[in-house]
């Protein structure tokens, strides 16, 4: 249970972790956007060049980062081996009554590398970001939604608590978990149903214990005179450094240079096969 | 019944980032009916040494014995060995879940693979040994309230009859005449059934009360291993590692200092009530 690094903040004093989080949410999203501009090995190879230098930055081991890709392993061998045998074109392989063509292998190839970039950017933000800072940025984000009557604040301090909780509910699962080991519980051995049965010793001390932290929480958090969010102010607001606004003309220019070096080289493939 | 650790190593969340070493060879021999108490300051490897000795944690390095066998052989059962080595962790109570006191007691011994009356035999047993009257069986154990809950939740771990009963600060949260009613309980079954029973607390004074052997844990490592009188009377030492002696001590050392004729080396009231009237006489 240990090594659930999904959302898991790796800390280091980085360049890239002092950022604000909107800078990295946005970054996390250019990337992303980035990744489905262009078809093109050479592209590729420039959004590769530019993660890289980000992952430096970041001072994250790469051992870290690719933990993360563990998860997605099995969906992306199922979604590329698809879309190998799916995908019409000029037939390069045939096994029995699966054929396996060079647009199946470049989509293939291309599916598994977004997927796997797609884990990575949103990796080096959550690895870079504290869970807090997170909610923090999406709160003030999202703060023109108020407008429109969504509790934005209730919303990200529902997940701010949530977050917080757990790391502590997963101590109490394993406290429970060792309690009713030490009384002869079994959570191991047997078919889905004994399995099932067996998690109720664990479930239902673990619901009692989470209503019981929630109805504290709410207690404490009244204590202090907590009312909702109308009003509220922060005790670490979030402002733009020079650095945060340097990065944020860099998101710029990297997409532009994306876009035409995609259109450049696209256009020589054109070129070159008018040219034939 | 004796219980070996041989050189045993425990280190937490190794590789990363927030590595620590718990346990630092710890070598240990506990026999048939001892009395042991384990203190030590917060963080030095009390909780993960007690978890060690009933295969809760697999130890980093090293070997334990329970009855001569080693519990890492592959052929060794841990949930036997769980069974015979009882564990209560710290507010046990929040360990019951079932419908009613009397099914939450049946649980261990049925995951042992008794029948129903032979579990609820050894539930009834357990009930009467920490004192929870019958009227009580059919109640929810969520409408009990804090130290019955936390009887019925040890009765759930000595239904098992376990040879070795280890307690995790049994007296946490409760008020002192419920402090002193489940550490009397846990003395008479120590004396009566002959069990070893293992006591961490951060009492000094329950300590010097009822263990006739005192571990003393720093760091990981055992520092001190023999009875409480002799530990205790090296009270600067303690002092040293975040720890202390029972205030009885302190206040028969001052009064030592202030030319009263006294054995300072008293660790509980009893003790010190005979020698100062043996002094007044």
């Amino acid at each position: 249970m240990k090594d659930i690094t999904i959302g898991q903040y790796y800390p280091t004093n980085s360049m890239i972790h002092q950022l604000d989080p909107r800078v990295k949410l946005l970054g996390a999203l250019i990337f992303i956007i980035s990744l489905f501009m262009t078809d093109n090995f050479i592209v590729y190879g420039v959004i590769t060049i530019f993660i890289g230098i980000i992952i430096k930055m970041s001072k994250i081991p790469f051992r870290t980062l690719m933990k993360g890709l563990k998860g997605i392993l099995i969906l992306l061998i199922i979604s590329a081996g698809f879309n190998l045998f799916i995908v019409p074109g000029n037939e390069l392989i045939r096994v029995w009554i699966f054929k396996i063509t060079d647009e199946g292998i470049k989509r293939a190839i291309f599916l598994g590398i977004r997927l796997i970039y797609l884990v990575i950017g949103t990796s080096l933000m959550t690895l870079t970001t504290t869970p807090n800072d997170l909610a923090d940025g999406l709160e003030k984000a999202f703060r023109p939604l108020n407008k429109i009557k969504i509790p934005v604040h209730d919303i990200t301090m529902m997940m701010s608590i949530a977050l917080r909780f757990i790391p502590i509910l997963m101590e109490e699962t394993d406290k429970i978990m060792k309690a009713q080991k030490a009384r002869g519980a079994d959570f191991e051995t047997g078919g889905i149903i004994k399995k099932a049965k067996s998690l109720i010793p664990l479930l239902v001390p673990l619901f009692v214990s989470a209503i019981r932290r929630a109805v504290d929480l709410a207690m404490a958090m009244e204590s202090r005179c907590y009312q909702g969010g109308e009003g509220r102010t922060k005790m670490k607001p979030l402002k733009y450094t020079f650095k945060d606004k340097v990065t944020y003309l860099t998101y710029a220019g990297f997409l532009f240079f994306i876009y035409f070096l995609n259109r450049v080289i696209v256009s020589i493939d054109v070129l070159s096969i008018l040219s034939i | 019944m004796s219980i070996r650790l041989e050189n045993v190593n425990y280190i937490y969340s190794e590789d990363t980032v927030y590595e620590i070493s718990a346990l630092k060879n710890v070598n240990l021999k506990i026999g048939d009916n001892e009395f042991i108490g384990v203190i030590g300051h917060t963080g030095s490897g009390k909780s993960t040494l007690i978890q060690h000795m009933n295969g809760l944690i697999k130890a980093t390095s090293g070997t334990i014995y329970y009855n001569d066998k080693d519990i890492y052989d592959s052929k060794y059962s841990l949930k036997e060995l769980r069974c015979k080595v009882g564990l209560v962790f710290q507010y046990p109570e929040h360990q019951l879940f079932e419908v009613d006191v009397l099914t939450d007691v049946c649980f261990g011994p049925k995951n042992l693979g008794l029948s129903e009356e032979d579990a609820k035999a050894s539930a009834i047993k357990a009930l009467e040994q920490v004192g929870i009257s019958e009227d009580i069986y059919e109640k929810s154990p969520f409408e009990l309230s804090g130290g019955q809950k936390r009887r019925v939740a040890i009765a759930g771990v000595l239904a098992m009859e376990p040879d070795v009963l280890i307690l995790d600060e049994p007296t946490a949260g409760l008020d002192p005449k419920g402090r002193d009613s489940i550490l009397d309980q846990i003395y008479e079954l120590y004396s009566r059934r002959s069990m070893t029973v293992i006591l961490v607390s951060h009492s000094m004074e329950d300590i010097a009360k009822y263990v006739n052997r005192l571990i003393v844990m720093n760091k990981g490592e055992v520092k001190y291993d023999g009875t409480p009188r002799e530990i205790f009377s090296h009270y600067k030492e303690l002092e040293e590692i975040g720890l202390s002696a029972p205030q009885i001590t302190y206040a028969m050392a001052a009064l030592k200092k202030n030319g009263f004729e006294i054995d300072e080396n008293i660790t509980t009231v009893e003790e010190a009530k005979q020698e100062i009237l043996k002094c007044l006489m």
